[in-house]
């Protein structure tokens, strides 16, 4: 018997000890007296439970009427318990063959016995109370259960607004990628997710995880295992790093039994390099122009194993590829048929796949393989990184921009990126010394004399590539004076020195590229170098 | 960066001395190739020789500091000489007309065969 049906048993049946007899006699001073026994004895059998094995159960439930206590004979210690506390007749109220209350009186106030047609009476009251309370007990029942539905429901439902916290609010927005991402938990919260960690050097890490089970278990394991991933990612740049270093963290506090896939990546955005390392997860697709590749790597799950090693592979990703990373949510979906989705139908998907957007095109193709009966098995993730195609003909790509903070050094990264750039270009060696050096004076230039080497500053270079001429523009932040125009140093008067030694710098740009412009407005200088193709 | 990606050794090679540098000529190469430059001075040669052949990148600051020791050397009446520059840098020094003043050589054998 539950502990609820044992509250309103015991509320309903001392409130009856204590009203019936005041009823039979209204004396003021028996009132009292009548009010003090029946109090006596509400707090005697206050929370009185008969264990299922005590004969006076199944007696009462037999009985089904009023029954004088001390008329009784059973080895029974609630009965004991009742006799202790004065009741003098117990009235079993049941429903339906359960037990569901007692109405137990105390000596009449008249100290007469119960009469037969009292006992009829309380028959009477009992029988038509029984169904009565049953039914109010299964209402509050509903409605307590209802109750707590409700707030595991709000529980869950802000357990699920902090895990889309979690996810990236954004897509990484790179010129010349596009990203997309879909993901779907089966239960309020879930164990898959993704991420994207954008590194100083304009490096993207990203990676899609998946913890075994779902729900709350496994959105707990996952929000631990994010921030790890997270914080490795910080520390270092090697995907097998990151990954050796958060199995050897998470493998002595995630629960027995529970395991973390990872698929890592780190993209250099300009060359189209992606290092990857995997720790159990589903192997990547890539579309290429020639067909579909899946690349192959991998490693023991995170949280298994301490000490584990994970090998690396560098796939090249060419204008118009897309890597394609799924969870187990998507190949181990079933249709009506108990079929599976399975990899086959997805590398289907990836090698047919034209333009557009891959996640589309591959949530369309499931929705149809399963039907709109579908009640999602387990949580999906989807995400695709695309490197956009470079346009031909009429249209020309898309111009590429980045930043570089103001600190000496970065020029030469700002040249090595435009180069990265231009990589499919495939320039001759001298074209491509002469765009490092121009590129990197410029930007030089744009740090020192625009931004005054303050590293809050950033010089932004913007590479256009038309079929005939490439253009970089290198802008600084600075409120200063317009760039000087360009004069011919001259170094003999340097050598005798009547000039500074320096001042080289616009005069190797000019004489690197084919055309050099410069401008200026309030909100800093630009340097325009122009190479003919 | 703030650490110097910059080195020089001075060694006499027959009549000579040479100036071996490697890394990057920037700005943070100056008191590096200054002092090298004084070491070489030192040595009582009329020819000091700087050995590009290990340096991967000069900058406009690079550039200004080699002028300043060509100037250095026109002063004291030694001659400056170079040898180890790649194409580019090469382009370089005839766009500058570092070239016009300095004596360069394709190598250290061509340098000791002349």
């Amino acid at each position: 018997m539950s502990a609820f049906f044992q509250r309103i048993r015991l509320f309903f049946g001392s409130k009856q000890t204590a009203d019936a007899p005041d009823a039979i006699n209204g004396a003021a001073r028996s009132q009292e007296a009548g009010a003090e026994k029946a109090a006596s004895m509400q707090a005697q059998v206050e929370n009185l439970d008969i264990p299922p094995n005590d004969p006076l159960l199944a007696y009462l439930i037999s009985t089904a009427s009023a029954v004088e206590i001390d008329k009784l004979s059973m080895n029974s210690p609630t009965l004991e318990r009742l006799r202790q506390a004065g009741v003098k007749i117990s009235v079993p109220l049941v429903s339906q063959g359960e037990l569901i209350g007692l109405l137990n009186l105390g000596n009449r106030l008249s100290e007469q016995e119960y009469s037969t047609d009292d006992r009829r009476l309380l028959n009477n009251l009992a029988s038509q109370a029984a169904p009565a309370l049953r039914v109010a007990q299964l209402a509050y029942q509903q409605q307590l259960q209802a109750r707590e539905r409700e707030r595991l429901e709000q529980e869950l439902r802000v357990a699920r607004f902090i895990q889309q916290n979690l996810l990236p609010r954004e897509l990484p927005q790179m010129p010349g990628w596009n990203i997309a991402a879909f993901w779907q938990p089966a239960r309020e919260v879930s164990g898959d997710f993704y991420d994207f960690i954008t590194m100083p050097d304009g490096r993207l890490a990203f990676l899609v995880a998946d913890v075994t089970d779902k729900g709350v278990p496994a959105s707990l394991v996952m929000a631990t295992t994010r921030s790890l991933l997270r914080s490795n990612a910080e520390k270092y740049i090697s995907p097998g790093k990151v990954l050796e270093t958060t199995n050897n963290l998470l493998y002595p506090d995630i629960p027995e039994k529970m395991f973390v896939t990872c698929l890592y990546g780190v993209l250099d955005p300009q060359s189209g390099e992606i290092v990857l390392a995997n720790a159990g997860h589903n192997l990547p697709y890539q579309h290429t122009k020639e067909g579909i590749l899946e690349r192959r790597v991998r490693g023991m799950p995170l949280g298994l194993m301490p000490g584990m090693v994970y090998n690396e592979i560098t796939i090249k990703m060419n204008p118009g590829d897309t890597l394609l990373l799924t969870s187990d949510g998507l190949v181990e979906a079933h249709n009506a048929q108990r079929e599976m989705f399975g990899f086959d139908r997805v590398k289907a998907l990836v090698a047919e796949y034209k333009d557009g957007d891959m996640v589309q095109a591959i949530l369309q193709a499931f929705q149809s393989f399963t039907g709109p009966d579908y009640v999602q098995e387990d949580d999906m993730t989807l995400v695709t990184l695309t490197f956009q195609p470079v346009q031909s003909g009429a249209g020309n790509p898309q111009p590429i921009t980045f930043e570089v903070p103001s600190q000496p050094g970065n020029e030469r990264q700002a040249a090595a990126r435009v180069l990265a750039v231009l990589e499919h270009l495939h320039l001759d060696i001298t074209r491509q010394k002469r765009l490092e050096t121009a590129v990197a004076e410029a930007t030089m230039n744009a740090m020192e004399h625009g931004n005054g080497y303050n590293p809050d500053l950033l010089v932004k270079i913007t590479v256009i590539q038309e079929p005939d001429k490439l253009t970089i523009q290198v802008a600084d932040q600075g409120s200063g004076a317009p760039i000087p125009t360009s004069v011919d140093p001259d170094l003999d008067a340097k050598l005798a020195g009547l000039q500074s030694p320096r001042g080289w710098g616009l005069f190797l740009i000019k004489n690197m590229v084919d055309e050099l412009n410069t401008y200026h407005d309030p909100s800093g200088s630009t340097i325009e170098l122009v190479v003919n193709l | 960066m703030t650490t110097s990606e910059f080195e020089a050794q001075v060694r006499r090679q027959e009549q000579i001395v040479i100036i071996d540098m490697q890394g990057v000529i920037n700005s943070d190469a100056e008191s590096g190739l200054s002092a090298a430059y004084e070491q070489a001075e030192a040595a009582s040669s009329q020819t000091i020789v700087l050995n590009f052949s290990q340096v991967d990148y000069i900058n406009s600051t690079g550039i200004a500091l080699i002028v300043g020791l060509l100037a250095r050397a026109r002063k004291s009446h030694k001659i400056l000489a170079v040898f180890g520059l790649s194409d580019h840098y090469r382009e370089i020094f005839n766009i500058t007309r570092l070239a016009d003043f300095m004596q360069i050589y394709q190598d250290e054998a061509s340098l000791l065969a002349a």
